[in-house]
C-alpha cells in the first residue's frame, strides 16, 4: 500500500500518547509470561548440558535417573528423527546434540519429573561418556586451515580456497573502481577492529509448557517472538500436522531478536508425548547465557580514502563473523549495511561467516549491522580528527540521499539521513562545552526494515467497540500502535479498540516479530482491514437508507450520504450500524492478508558525551541524544522507548558486555553478575528527537524503528572515548582494564 | 529484457558479470530465468534471495511486475531481530 495521497493528512489518533494497554497487567504482576503457564498433572523438565566445548558423545546411560522416584521420562537425540530440511535439522541438533556436542552448554539429555527438584537431582544421575575433541572459539583462529572443524560439509559453493571448513559463507557487495577511488584520496587509513559476542539480555528466560494428548493433538504455550515459526519448526520436528499443534505466545519479557528461535520447545513436546502429561520447562539464567544465541563476535578490517576537505573517495571492508556452532548468514547483513549511510562512487565489502565452538548465534536487533558500522564510523571519525574536520559536516558531505546508489545495490528512494544529521547539528547537545577527560562522539546508523506475511482481523462488536486480532507478539508496544491505527481509520476513540495477539489456530500465518516489521506491516493490514469493514458498514447504511452503496461515504466515524443528490439522511455512527448488524446482514468484520513490502529503510544519528576516569579506565556516559527518522511516530512514547532501549543496549555492548571464554572453551561469565549490562544508575536520561520523513510504502508513512537505534552507539561511544583519552580504541567492549591498558600504552 | 544487478560473490556463477540480462515480466519469471541461464545461481536462489525493484526491497512476491526500465537488484534474503 502506498502512502495516502492527501498532501498533509491530519491525524486525530496517530501521534497521540494514550496509556499503554499492557501497563496495568505488568505493574500488578498479572501479566502471564512464559513461566506462568500451568496445567493439571504438569511435570517439570530440566536439561543436562555439556561441560565440554567440543566432544563426541560415546554413550548416554540414563538408567539410574529413570530409576529415581518421581522421574517420568528422559529424552536424548535418540528420541528424535533426522529431519531432511537442513534448517530444521540444525534447530533440532541445537535443541539436543546428536553424536557430538558442539559447545559448552549444548543439551545432551532432558528429564521430566514430578517436581523441579527431582528433575534437577535426576540430571546428576545421567552418565554421559564423552571423547573430548580440540575446540576453537576465536573467529580468526577458526578460519585457519587446520583449525578444529566444528561441522563438516557446511561450506557454501562460493567460499574460496585457503580456509578451514568452518568458513560457511562468503559474500561481496559494492560497486565502482576502488583503485581509482583510492588514488584520488589525500590520505588512506586502514584499521582493524574486533567486537565481542553480546547477549540480548532479555529479562525473561525462555520458558514453555507443552501438552501432547494421546490422540496426537498438542498445545504449546511459550515466550516467543513468533508463535507461527515455533509451530512450523516444532510440527516438523515432531512429525505433526500444523493444524494439530496450537502454539500460544505468552506475554514477553524482552526478545530483541533472541526469541526468534526455538531452543526448548521440541524437547518439552517430546517429553510430554513420552509421558502423556503436560511438561513445563524454564531455563535458568545460566542456561540462557550458555545455550541461547548471543550475537556474533567479529574481526574486521576497514580501508577508507578521503580528500583533505572530507570527501570519501573509496571504501572497503573485510568482515569476519563467528556465529557459533551452526552456519549463519549474518555477515551478509553486515556487508550490506557497513557503508549504507554514504554516497560512494567506489565501495566494496567482503564477508565471511564462520563456525566456532560457541552457542548458535541468534538475531540481535539489526543483526550484523552494529559491528560493521562501528568499524566504518570509527575510521571516518579518525579522519575527522586527522584533517580537523567537523564530524557532522563530513557525514553531511558524504550522506546517502534519494537517488544514491546504495552500497548494497538498490537506489534509495526518499530517506531521512540528511534531515537526521541536520537535526543533530542544530541541537544544543552538539555544541555544549566539555570538561577535562571528556569527549563527544557521534555515529550514523542504518537498518533495512522489512514487512512480510501478515494477517489481521478487525471485528465490529454490536456495542460499537472494535476487536483487532493479530498474530505478532508485542515486543515494543505494537498493540497500542495497532489500536491507534484502527481508531484513526474508523474515526472512533482509541479506548473503543482492543488489540490481541492470537494463537496459531485463531488467525492465518504471520511472520515472526522481527525486522522492525510489526508496526509497519500489521499496521498496514489493520488499516486495510478497517477500510474493508468500513465498506461493509457503508453498504449496511445504504441498505437502511435504500440508496446505492456508492452514494455513501465514511467520515468521522459515521456513514453519510455522499452529497445532496444521494438523499437527506442523518449520519449513522459506527455504533448505530453495529447495533443493528444482526438485522442488516450479520456480524461485521474486516480482514486483510498480505505479504507486505515497502518497509522503507531507517537511519539514525547518535551523540554521546563521556568522561573517562584516568585512574581506573571506567567510562561514564554523561549525555546521550538519539535522532531517528520514524517515518510517522504512531505512538511517540513507544518510539522514544525503542530509541532509548536500543541506545542503552548499544552502550552496554560498547563499554562492558562480552562473552568470555576460558582456554578450555567454557563460558566464564554466564550470569548477570559477571556479564555486566548497563543498569539505570549507569545511564543518563537518553534524549530523543524523532524525525518524520514519511515512508512512501505505508499509507500513514510508518517506518520500523526497533532496530536502527542499537547500531550507532558502538561507534558513538568509541569515538567519544577516543577523543576523551586521546587514544583510538579498536576493540569492544572498552571495559576499564582494556581502556586503562590502552591509555597507559599511549606513551 | 530486464537488467539484474547481482551481488559480487555471485559473479562466479555469471561469468564474472555484475549485471545480467533475462527475459522476465515478474519476479517468478526472473528467478526461473536466472536459475536456467546461470545454473550456478540456483543454490543461492534456493537458499533464499530478496529482490529490490526501483529501490523497494521484496522478500518474496513472485508476481510483482517488472517494468522495462525498472532497476532490479538481487539481494540475500533479509532477516532481522
Amino acid at each position: 500500500m502506498a502512502l495516502d495521497s492527501q498532501a498533509k493528512k491530519v491525524f486525530k489518533q496517530v501521534g497521540t500518547r494514550p496509556r499503554r494497554p499492557d501497563g496495568v497487567d505488568k505493574v500488578t504482576g498479572r501479566a502471564m509470561y512464559g513461566a506462568d503457564a500451568t496445567a493439571p498433572g504438569m511435570l517439570f523438565a530440566r536439561v543436562l548440558r555439556s561441560p565440554h566445548a567440543h566432544a563426541v558423545i560415546k554413550s548416554i546411560d540414563a538408567s539410574a535417573a529413570l530409576a529415581q522416584k518421581g522421574v517420568k521420562a528422559v529424552v536424548t537425540s535418540a528420541d528424535f528423527g533426522v529431519p531432511e530440511d537442513l534448517f530444521i535439522r540444525d534447530v533440532q541438533d541445537n535443541c539436543m546434540a546428536r553424536g557430538k556436542v558442539l559447545y559448552d552448554g549444548h543439551a545432551v539429555a532432558a528429564v521430566a519429573a514430578v517436581s523441579d527438584a527431582v528433575a534437577k537431582q535426576a540430571l546428576k544421575l545421567i552418565k554421559v561418556d564423552y571423547q573430548v575433541l580440540p575446540h576453537v572459539t576465536d573467529v580468526d583462529e577458526a578460519m585457519k586451515p587446520g583449525a578444529p572443524v566444528v561441522q563438516q560439509g557446511r561450506t557454501e559453493e562460493n567460499v574460496g580456497p585457503g580456509f578451514s571448513e568452518n568458513v560457511t559463507t562468503y559474500c561481496e557487495f559494492g560497486h565502482g573502481d576502488l583503485v581509482a577511488g583510492f588514488a584520488k584520496a589525500d590520505r588512506i587509513l586502514e584499521r582493524s577492529f574486533k567486537t565481542a559476542a553480546t547477549h540480548q539480555g532479555y529479562i525473561e528466560p525462555h520458558a514453555c509448557l507443552a501438552s501432547v494428548t494421546s490422540d496426537g493433538k498438542a498445545d504449546l504455550w511459550c515466550c516467543t517472538q513468533g508463535q507461527f515459526h515455533v509451530r512450523n519448526v516444532c510440527a516438523e520436528i515432531m512429525g505433526m500436522e500444523s493444524s494439530q499443534l496450537r502454539v500460544t505466545a505468552s506475554e514477553i519479557g524482552g526478545g530483541f531478536g533472541g526469541k526468534t528461535t526455538v531452543f526448548i520447545e521440541p524437547v518439552a513436546l517430546a517429553l510430554s508425548r513420552k509421558t502423556g502429561r503436560p511438561v513445563k520447562m524454564v531455563m535458568s539464567r545460566e542456561e540462557v547465557f550458555r545455550a541461547t544465541g548471543p550475537t556474533v563476535s567479529s574481526s574486521m578490517d576497514v580501508k577508507i580514502g578521503m580528500t583533505r576537505d572530507g570527501r570519501i573517495t573509496a571504501a572497503e571492508a573485510h568482515l569476519r563473523y563467528q556465529g557459533g556452532a551452526f552456519p549463519t548468514g549474518t555477515v551478509t547483513m553486515g556487508g550490506q549495511s557497513a557503508f549504507a549511510a554514504y554516497d560512494l562512487e567506489a565501495v566494496r565489502t567482503y564477508g565471511w561467516n564462520v563456525m566456532t565452538n560457541r552457542p548458535k548465534e541468534a538475531a540481535y536487533r539489526a543483526p550484523g549491522a552494529p559491528m560493521a558500522i562501528y568499524a566504518v564510523e570509527s575510521v571516518v571519525d579518525e579522519f575527522c580528527q586527522h584533517f580537523g574536520l567537523d564530524p557532522l559536516d563530513v557525514r553531511l558531505m558524504n550522506a546517502a540521499k534519494k537517488g544514491t546508489r546504495s552500497s548494497y545495490g538498490p537506489t534509495f528512494d526518499a530517506i531521512g539521513l540528511i534531515a537526521t544529521l541536520e537535526a543533530a547539528k542544530a541541537h544544543p547537545h552538539y555544541t555544549a562545552p566539555l570538561g577535562p577527560n571528556q569527549g563527544r562522539g557521534l555515529s550514523c546508523g542504518f537498518w533495512f526494515n522489512f514487512g512480510g506475511n501478515t494477517c489481521v482481523t478487525l471485528n465490529v462488536n454490536s456495542d460499537g467497540t472494535i476487536g483487532v486480532t493479530e498474530g505478532n507478539p508485542d515486543i515494543g508496544g505494537s498493540r497500542a500502535s495497532i489500536s491507534l491505527m484502527a481508531a484513526e481509520e474508523l474515526g472512533i476513540p482509541y479506548d473503543k479498540v482492543r488489540t490481541i495477539v492470537a494463537d496459531t489456530n485463531s488467525i492465518g500465518y504471520n511472520d515472526i516479530t522481527d525486522g522492525s516489521r510489526v508496526t509497519f506491516s500489521v499496521g498496514l493490514a489493520t488499516i486495510q482491514s478497517a477500510r474493508n469493514a468500513i465498506k461493509v458498514m457503508c453498504a449496511r447504511a445504504a441498505k437502511i437508507w435504500g440508496i446505492d452503496e456508492d452514494a455513501v461515504i465514511w467520515e468521522d466515524g459515521a456513514a453519510k450520504p455522499s452529497g445532496p443528490n444521494a438523499g437527506d439522511f442523518e449520519p449513522m455512527t459506527l455504533a448505530e450500524i453495529a447495533a443493528v448488524s444482526a438485522e442488516t446482514g450479520g456480524p461485521i468484520a474486516g480482514h486483510h492478508e498480505v505479504n507486505a513490502d515497502g518497509a522503507g529503510v531507517s537511519f539514525g544519528v547518535h551523540l554521546a558525551d563521556v568522561e573517562v576516569d584516568p585512574e581506573t579506565g571506567a567510562t561514564k556516559v554523561l549525555r546521550y541524544t538519539v535522532f531517528q527518522d520514524a517515518g510517522r511516530a504512531v505512538h511517540p512514547d513507544y518510539v522514544e522507548g525503542q530509541m532509548q532501549g536500543g541506545a542503552a543496549q548499544g552502550i552496554g555492548w560498547a563499554l562492558n558486555e562480552e562473552y568470555i571464554y576460558g582456554k578450555d572453551g567454557r563460558l566464564q561469565n554466564a550470569g548477570f553478575l559477571d556479564y555486566r549490562v548497563p543498569v539505570a544508575s549507569d545511564l543518563p536520561n537518553i534524549d530523543t528527537v524523532i524525525l518524520e520523513i514519511p515512508n512512501p510504502g505505508h499509507p500513514y508513512g510508518v517506518r520500523g524503528v526497533g532496530e536502527t537505534p542499537i547500531v550507532p552507539p558502538l561507534a558513538a561511544l568509541s569515538n567519544a572515548v577516543s577523543r576523551a583519552v586521546g587514544v583510538r580504541m579498536h576493540e569492544l567492549p572498552m571495559s576499564p582494564p582494556k581502556l586503562l591498558k590502552a591509555m597507559n600504552g599511549k606513551g | 529484457m530486464v537488467h539484474v544487478k547481482i551481488w559480487g560473490s555471485l559473479r562466479h556463477a555469471t561469468e564474472g558479470k555484475d549485471e545480467v540480462e533475462v527475459e522476465a515480466a515478474n519476479f517468478r519469471q526472473l528467478l526461473d530465468q536466472l536459475s536456467t541461464k546461470y545454473p550456478g545461481l540456483r543454490p543461492q536462489i534456493e537458499r533464499g534471495v530478496s529482490l529490490a525493484l526501483d529501490g523497494r526491497i521484496y522478500r518474496e512476491a513472485w508476481f510483482t511486475e517488472i517494468g522495462p526500465e525498472s532497476e532490479v537488484v538481487l539481494m540475500p534474503y533479509m532477516t532481522g531481530g
